[in-house]
């Protein structure tokens, strides 16, 4: 059932034409609802690939694994620097580890 | 972004572009192609169409962990060739085509290092290899900078143009035609040169996970990648080679991970339930845990069709900062892998990775499906060019070589371009593929037809029940792959029930009916390979031995007058000198 959209915190990108996660995603799977909030057109077409969650400027969109796969709640939260990405991730147990690496760097 | 919905085909806004050389598909190879294309010539008019947003698009939107193939000191091109040689049973590959893609890599890997990629090194810059040939990267934005320089080369980008079909000049390729799936418009690009450079076709097969879960797309390959780039040639009667040799791979069970980066990469061995290393018990003399692809796909799965299984990939001799380590490869790759765990609660210190096989995929960068290609990449329709996953007869092309290859088929559209001249646009071809493409919406809200999702579906188990998919352990036979085409023509013809609601819907439909394309001829090529060559991969039940008179390429071509696939071969050439089942 990836992504799920949190819609207090979605503002749908605000001027944007699009939002970033509808840009993005490679399914063409995002879109605007009437309520200008995004959300997941079909949700079990989702690949995981994650884009949109990475995108999203507020942390609105969380992917999540589909409950007939794996158990309720874990979580893996991005954070997108500029050259540098950091993970949160929290087991259903509570363990919380972090992840954070290079993903860019100086281009020559 | 509002989208439009259309009642009448007079509605469709139709936009013609004209460009030199015509770019189908933005992925790896695409973006190399147009980044190579600019560069030999920056009057060049080179435009890009590509179905997602080339930021994040094809089977590296989320990423990736590794360089699968970079060349380390010491070793050579021609030793990579007998490497990938030796990874397919000892060919039949092309190994003109893998040479000419091994001789330049190196320089295309450190094209994408010097864009910004981060490819881990040691202090005295010697990079770190996890195998013989895979080097580690933080590859997380990897596509993101590949798409960045493409669209710094000057190529114009159309994002969000689902490709449908080629322009033909008699049986010369002029370019070709996609829908617009945010703006509707019906696209109409004249090309001097077209390179096909999308990504395989996911979604053939049904995945077994599929059935009663929220996740129809729990696949290894993009599931956005879906045949298209191969089905409009098909169309156009362009030979194809290799079909027959599926990508299968053991896969991390219930998500789909790859799983070379645990047991080759991290040294965990594959294991029965009994816990017997069995790669290492049946296949030492050919590598063991190491032993070629195909082998390590199918291994798991004999285990569990003789009772032995689960299998996993041992992880409980990890240290916990190599069980950190591996998480940041995948986070790097398949970042849900990381969440799967942790909704499992799983500590892999403690618990092994259960695998799994995969659905089979039809690709030629991990295997050698795709067109038949000259050493400058054109296809054998003139003007029309195939590189990376398009393109067939080189396995083990991965990022690197998949980057190569865009680079020389854009030398080679760059060449023909200067000999040819762009003819007037057949407006009753245009007319009648524009009307193909919009049907399915056009027949209207009370339409009592077939949604593209119920046709797939229906594709995906007659293939995974017929045609040797992951539910019949890879297995098929004469019988059921003529139960299959029977079946996948009746599918065809019922396209005229099918019916699209909006404009994504329609990309679905086309998506289905090109994945029937793609389907019909892996099966002749299936049917055709009477032997069993790449057990797992290729498995005749009715055949189960190789058949030395098929050390040959299996190829196929779509007789655009009867409609019939007919199918043929050709030689083997060995050019690289060495014993062709070891590296």
């Amino acid at each position: 059932m990836p992504p799920r959209v949190d819609r207090e915190k979605c503002d749908g990108c605000n001027a944007q034409q699009e939002p970033l996660c509808e840009q993005v995603c490679p399914g063409d799977l995002m879109a605007l609802g009437p309520d200008k909030k995004a959300y997941c057109r079909a949700r079990r077409d989702c690949w995981d690939c994650m884009s949109c969650t990475k995108v999203c400027p507020v942390g609105a969109i969380e992917t999540r694994i589909p409950y007939q796969l794996g158990y309720h709640v874990a979580k893996l939260i991005p954070m997108m620097g500029t050259d540098s990405i950091t993970w949160t991730c929290i087991d259903i147990h509570g363990n919380v580890e972090r992840f954070r690496y290079k993903n860019r760097i100086e281009p020559e | 972004m509002s989208r439009k919905t259309i009642t009448d085909i007079n509605e469709v806004e139709t936009q013609e572009i004209e460009a030199d050389i015509l770019i189908v598909g933005g992925g790896n190879a695409g973006c190399f192609a147009a980044i190579e294309a600019k560069k030999l010539n920056p009057a060049l008019r080179v435009a890009i169409m590509e179905k997602a947003h080339i930021s994040r698009s094809g089977a590296t939107a989320a990423g990736m962990d590794a360089i699968n193939t970079y060349i380390p000191d010491g070793r050579t091109p021609e030793d990579l060739v007998r490497w990938s040689r030796s990874q397919v049973g000892g060919g039949p590959i092309r190994e003109d085509l893998a040479l000419s893609n091994a001789q330049e890599l190196n320089e295309a890997v450190e094209d994408l290092e010097r864009w910004g990629l981060p490819i881990l090194r040691d202090e005295d810059g010697i990079a770190q290899y996890r195998g013989k040939w895979d080097v580690s990267i933080h590859g997380e934005q990897l596509k993101p900078i590949m798409a960045e320089k493409a669209i710094e080369s000057g190529a114009d980008v159309y994002n969000r143009v689902v490709a449908t079909g080629l322009l033909m000049d008699r049986d010369r390729c002029v370019g070709a035609t996609g829908f617009g799936v945010r703006d509707g418009k019906f696209y109409v690009f004249r090309a001097k040169a077209t390179i096909v450079s999308t990504g395989g076709a996911c979604g053939l097969y049904k995945s077994y996970t599929s059935d009663a879960t929220s996740s129809h797309h729990q696949t290894w390959m993009s599931p956005f990648n879906v045949g298209t780039g191969y089905a409009v040639g098909i169309r156009e009667g362009a030979e194809m080679t290799s079909l027959e040799q599926r990508w299968v791979a053991t896969r991390t069970k219930d998500h789909c991970g790859p799983v070379d980066t645990i047991s080759v990469g991290y040294k965990s061995s594959i294991i029965n339930a009994k816990g017997e290393r069995i790669l290492e018990k049946h296949y030492a003399h050919l590598g063991g845990d190491k032993a070629p692809r195909y082998i390590r796909a199918n291994a798991p799965m004999e285990e569990w069709l003789a009772g032995r299984g689960p299998t996993y990939a041992d992880t409980t001799d990890l240290s916990p900062e190599d069980a950190k380590d591996l998480k940041m490869d995948y986070l790097n790759e398949r970042p849900s892998f990381v969440l799967f765990l942790a909704s499992r609660g799983q500590d892999i210190t403690k618990e092994p990775i259960e695998i799994y096989g995969s659905d089979p995929y039809v690709v030629g960068g991990h295997c050698q499906s795709g067109y038949w290609v000259g050493i400058d990449r054109m296809t054998t329709v003139p003007g029309l060019f195939a590189a990376g996953e398009s393109a067939g007869g080189t396995p083990n092309k991965f990022v690197g070589g998949c980057a190569v290859e865009g680079k020389l088929a854009a030398r080679g559209a760059a060449k023909y371009v200067a000999s040819v001249t762009l003819p007037g646009l057949n407006a009753d071809q245009v007319a009648k593929e524009k009307e193909r493409v919009f049907a399915p919406l056009l027949r209207g809200p009370e339409f009592d037809g077939i949604s593209p999702v119920e046709m797939e579906e229906r594709m995906q188990r007659l293939m995974d029940e017929y045609a040797g998919g992951i539910s019949q352990f890879y297995r098929t036979n004469e019988e059921r792959l003529d139960y299959a085409l029977k079946h996948l023509k009746m599918l065809a013809n019922q396209s005229q029930y099918l019916y699209a609601k909006d404009l994504h819907d329609l990309m679905n439909a086309h998506e289905v009916l090109d994945r029937l394309v793609v389907a019909e001829v892996l099966t002749h090529h299936l049917k055709f390979r009477k032997e069993t060559r790449w057990p797992g991969w290729q498995t005749r039940s009715d055949f189960p031995d190789v058949d030395p008179n098929l050390d040959c390429f299996v190829e196929s071509r779509l007789n655009k007058q009867t409609g019939e696939v007919e199918m043929f071969t050709r030689p083997y050439e060995q050019l690289v000198p060495g014993d062709r089942y070891t590296p």
